[in-house]
């Protein structure tokens, strides 16, 4: 007990292991987001300008596209990392640490992020694309300067719910060996019972993902003019 | 110019929206184009502006078929053709000059000159200290002025409105209507404006159309259309309050005045009965100034059936447009519904 008393915060793990941790999770949280972005959002819009209300409606490849993107969706995210290690090893070279758990993440923060771009675009209404149509614009100048510009406050609010949902997976991740601080809070917090370092995680974790949130609420609200 | 021949537009799933619609308009007229819900209305403009596909026919627009143009050509179309929107569908995330710059834009205009054309255009409309201000910044009046100008940016032969005032308060919409008639003087473009306020057709109009069903039923300059008793068209132009006082059936005389026989005016008019001893006892009326004249319509009722023929001859001897009519058939001959804010 008093020994327990004693490493409330002296902990050692926490000396050395948690800025570590909390790196990780950043790395983790800002490639993933990175990766997400790019092939998540041409997906969203290809999603968007193919399907029922897009710019040029196909709806054989929009029903296709439609069912890969809910299959990703469908898969619990832990069965889908440790059913695509052989692709993770196939990028990274290794399936531990994690630069390695940012393919899985990537792979399933896709799909989601995709449906939200979809749906933000959905938003932008039909009047301002015939509009601007009718200015004799091109389908990519108005998905570029219409659909992508007047919903972007809603794409950044998905990115940022996107980011947020990231954050909490990065901790599943770390359950198998993905690192950053669901690792130290699972080897340690749990398995160690070191009530300290878990009540740490805990806390960085939350702080982590207010601060994304509050970043991406204010960025939304500057790009919002409506 | 603008010229449609024989148009139909049938939507897939079988709707016949236009059936063989013929209308000719000369450069330089504001036509407006009335009718019912569902009449047709966005689509005619919605093919003219190429955005929809006609099934059948031809429509051309200074001359350039618009039903054969493809691609490029489809696209320079578009450009000689301006359009503003009921909901002006203004892009949020620019600022007002960057609207009306945004069709320069795509005419790859270059910046200088786009920047001299905005600061024309925003004057032009009266918005020039409004240059830097997000249309959430703006008034619905202001929203519509920005979009005028911007459907003027490319300086189009022609300017197409779908309800431009619809959304609008009636101070707004004469200010909106009157830009529109300064536009079309000092510009010389030819407009099309479809409405269901008839007040807006008496405000600018030169001609007027009434789609139903998806054919034209009658067209013509609108003088023509309001002195012409037969078109419903003219019953809804000049309206009258509805007589509800009455009992139902009870007989009335409906005169027309176009300032065009001897009777120009009512004044002549109750001197004319009074000097053949008839009494004038009027139920409604109403007068409106269209195109620098007097027109206006009034419900007399006669004492009885005699008086009624009396006073029917000596209106009709007069050259006047009169007819007999009951009070409740009033209620169910309402073709188009007058909606003023
Ligand atoms: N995209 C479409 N697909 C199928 N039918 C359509 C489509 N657009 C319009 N229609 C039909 O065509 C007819 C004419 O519609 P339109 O929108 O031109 O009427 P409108 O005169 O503009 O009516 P409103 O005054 O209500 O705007 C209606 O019966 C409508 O249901
Ligand atoms: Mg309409």
């Amino acid at each position: 007990m008093l020994l327990a008393e004693e490493r409330w915060l002296n902990n050692p793990v926490v000396e050395n292991q948690l800025l570590e941790a909390v790196l990780e999770t950043l790395y983790m949280t800002l490639a993933t987001g990175f990766f997400t972005v790019l092939f998540g959002l041409p997906l969203g819009v290809l999603l968007h300008n193919l399907g029922p209300k897009g710019l040029n409606p196909m709806s054989p490849l929009y029903r296709a596209l439609s069912l890969v993107v809910d299959f990703g969706r469908a898969v619990p995210f832990i069965v889908l990392m440790l059913w695509i290690i052989p692709f993770t090893r196939l990028i990274v070279g290794t399936a531990i640490g994690w630069e390695a758990a940012v393919v899985p993440l990537t792979v399933g923060a896709i799909p989601f992020f995709a449906r939200m771009v979809e749906n933000s675009l959905r938003e932008v209404s039909w009047g301002k694309v015939e509009a601007v149509r009718m200015m004799g614009a091109s389908d990519l100048h108005v998905t570029w300067n219409v659909l992508l510009r007047e919903g972007l406050p809603g794409i950044i609010g998905g990115l940022t719910i996107t980011l947020v949902t990231l954050i909490s997976f990065t901790a599943m991740a770390g359950a198998v060996g993905g690192g950053g601080l669901g690792q130290l809070a699972i080897n340690y917090g749990y398995n160690r019972y070191q009530a300290d370092v878990m009540l740490i995680c805990v806390i960085l974790l939350v702080v982590i993902v207010t601060a994304v949130q509050y970043t991406g609420n204010f960025i939304a609200r500057r790009l919002d003019h409506r | 110019m603008i010229e449609l021949n024989e148009v139909s537009k049938v939507y897939p799933g079988g709707v016949t929206a236009l059936n063989s619609v013929n209308l000719h308009i000369p450069a330089g007229e504001i036509h407006g184009i009335v009718g019912r819900s569902g009449a047709g209305k966005s689509t005619l403009i919605r093919c003219l502006t190429g955005l929809e596909d006609v099934t059948e026919g031809q429509i051309s627009i200074d001359g350039v078929d618009l039903t054969a143009a493809r691609g490029a050509e489809l696209i320079a179309a578009r450009r000689s053709i301006g359009m503003v929107f009921q909901h002006v569908n203004l892009l949020d995330s620019r600022t007002a000059a960057k609207n009306i710059a945004h069709p320069l834009e795509i005419a790859r205009v270059p910046k200088a000159e786009r920047r001299r054309r905005v600061a024309e255009l925003l004057e032009l409309v009266g918005l020039s200290d409004r240059a830097d201000n997000y249309p959430s910044q703006l008034s619905g009046g202001q929203k519509q002025r920005v979009g005028i100008a911007r459907a003027l940016a490319a300086e189009p032969g022609v300017l197409l409105c779908d309800e431009p005032t619809s959304a609008l308060d009636s101070t707004t919409t004469r200010q909106i209507l009157e830009l529109i008639g300064q536009l079309r003087d000092r510009l010389g473009i030819t407009v099309i404006i479809i409405t269901h306020e008839m007040s807006v057709v008496r405000e600018i109009c030169d001609a007027v159309s009434l789609l139903d069903e998806g054919s034209i039923a009658r067209s013509g300059p609108l003088l023509d259309v309001i002195s012409d008793r037969s078109s419903p068209l003219s019953k809804e132009l000049i309206s009258l309050p509805p007589t509800s006082a009455l009992q139902p059936g009870a007989q009335l005389i409906e005169v027309l005045l176009t300032e065009s026989g001897t009777i120009g005016h009512f004044g002549d008019l109750f001197s004319l009965l009074s000097r053949n001893g008839l009494p004038t006892r009027v139920e409604a009326g109403s007068i409106e100034t269209i195109q620098g004249r007097q027109v206006g319509r009034l419900h007399i009722r006669p004492e009885d059936s005699s008086t009624a023929q009396k006073t029917l001859q000596v209106l009709t001897d007069a050259g006047l447009h009169a007819e007999l009519t009951t009070a409740a058939a009033l209620e169910t001959e309402a073709g188009l519904k007058e909606e003023e804010a």
